[in-house]
């Protein structure tokens, strides 16, 4: 599966609001749309670490990294060639 | 090897030879050990949790355990054939708490090798020494609070929630909504001192500085007007998870000063960590300041550093010693979730 495809079913997986409301593209900021909550980031963090074998170090921890699945994307893509 | 002096806050017993004299799958006519009961029940009393490593049948060693009238005591009992560190590995995740917070108690030298091998952080017995429990230290807690008294009823509130929740189908949004979750924040009074003086000891992952203050600190700044010492308490409809929350703000002229900021393990799942940190970050916002944050990374809290991060926090300044200063202008403020009811008394 790819990376956007895999991203795209964890946030689906783990959102805080009925999965029929939540429609949500590639570009949406999930932050302010209210769909995820504090946990969410940790859990987010963990999973892209395991599943793509990197270490998000702590200067990467900001919400521009993460605030669109095109970001995650763009993030660990980024990581994986470094 | 120093010794840790470490508040303990499991003890894993053994069975056979351990809390029962004998071995059971040998003769069924078993019998506790004399003085045990006391010992258990003392420690219980203090918050102390007791839960069970052995190599035995599940079910006839649980039934066995019944009958001696003890089996409530035990939290997550690990009763079958693994290597005992597995077992003591898994009693630790369930709990959620720090190795170095166990003392596993067996009357083989061998099987306290193995575990402590495995989970150097351990702190290992042998079972003669169990009548000596109550008297030791660690087992000794500075201050007995209302949490800790009723803390084994509150993590087999938990286990009914979590049993609940794994049965769940549907959304995560959902099973929260389904729990009508409370959330109490408030100034402390004096009565709450004990307990956020356990709360900054007992507290390892969800803790920004690591910092432990006394109840004689806790108190000057309660009655001091530079400070706001907030604590909070989380219900549902199984009950409460007790005071699990706090936080410790200085007011100074031109910003709030957030000090101390922590939240027990125990509500990690449930989404509530984000708000402390709105209501800190609302009122400081209202009070037309700014919000600083002291950070120091542990071994443990980087669940708390990624909060702070995804609540808008930015690094200010760092020190040699891993010190860091957080700022937040206050322009994005998380809601509070909707599944939560929050007072603010």
């Amino acid at each position: 599966m790819e990376i956007k495809e895999k991203i795209r079913q964890f946030i689906r997986a783990n959102l805080v609001v009925f999965e029929d409301e939540a429609d949500f593209t590639d570009s949406d900021n999930i932050f302010e749309m209210g769909f995820v909550n504090s946990l969410f980031a940790m859990k987010l963090v963990s999973y892209i670490e395991q599943e793509f074998g990197i270490t998000v170090d702590n200067e990467d921890l900001e919400i521009s990294n993460f605030s669109s699945v095109d970001r995650i994307v763009g993030y660990i893509e980024n990581k994986k060639a470094g | 090897m120093a010794e840790s002096n470490k508040e303990i806050k499991c003890v894993i017993w053994d069975l056979d030879h351990t809390v029962w004299d004998g071995i059971l799958l040998e003769s069924d006519e078993v019998k506790l050990k004399a003085g045990l009961v006391e010992v258990l029940k003392r420690l219980d009393s203090r918050g102390i949790l007791h839960s069970i490593a052995s190599r035995n049948e599940y079910e006839f060693a649980l039934e066995k355990l019944k009958e001696l009238g003890v089996a409530e005591y035990f939290l997550y009992p690990e009763i079958n054939w693994n290597a005992k560190s597995v077992s003591v590995g898994n009693i630790q995740r369930n709990l959620n708490i720090g190795m170095d917070a166990i003392m596993f108690i067996d009357d083989q030298p061998f099987e306290r090798e193995e575990v402590k091998n495995a989970h150097p952080d351990i702190t290992c017995i042998d079972a003669t020494e169990y009548l000596e429990l109550p008297e030791l230290k660690r087992l000794n807690p500075r201050f007995i609070t209302d949490d800790s008294r009723r803390r084994r009823l509150m993590y087999m509130d938990d286990i009914k929630r979590k049993v609940e929740e794994d049965e769940f189908q549907g959304p995560p949004e959902t099973f929260l909504s389904s729990l009508n979750m409370k959330f109490v924040i408030h100034d402390a009074k004096e009565e709450d001192l004990q307990r956020a003086e356990e709360l900054t000891v007992r507290t390892n992952q969800l803790n920004a500085t690591g910092l432990t203050y006394d109840y004689d600190e806790l108190n000057a700044f309660r009655i001091s007007d530079q400070y706001k010492l907030l604590i909070c308490e989380l219900t549902d409809k199984y009950g409460s998870y007790g005071k699990i929350g706090l936080a410790l703000i200085e007011l100074k002229e031109d910003c709030w000063h957030l000090r101390l900021m922590l939240m027990s393990c125990r509500v990690m799942n449930r989404g509530v960590g984000s708000v402390l940190m709105s209501h800190i970050m609302q009122e400081c916002k209202k009070d037309g300041k700014i919000l600083l944050a002291d950070f120091k990374h542990t071994k443990r809290n980087r669940m708390m550093y990624v909060s702070y991060k995804f609540a808008n926090f930015k690094e200010v300044s760092k020190d040699e010693g891993g010190h860091i200063l957080f700022e937040n202008d206050l322009s994005m403020i998380q809601p509070f979730p909707h599944y939560i009811d929050v007072k603010i008394l």
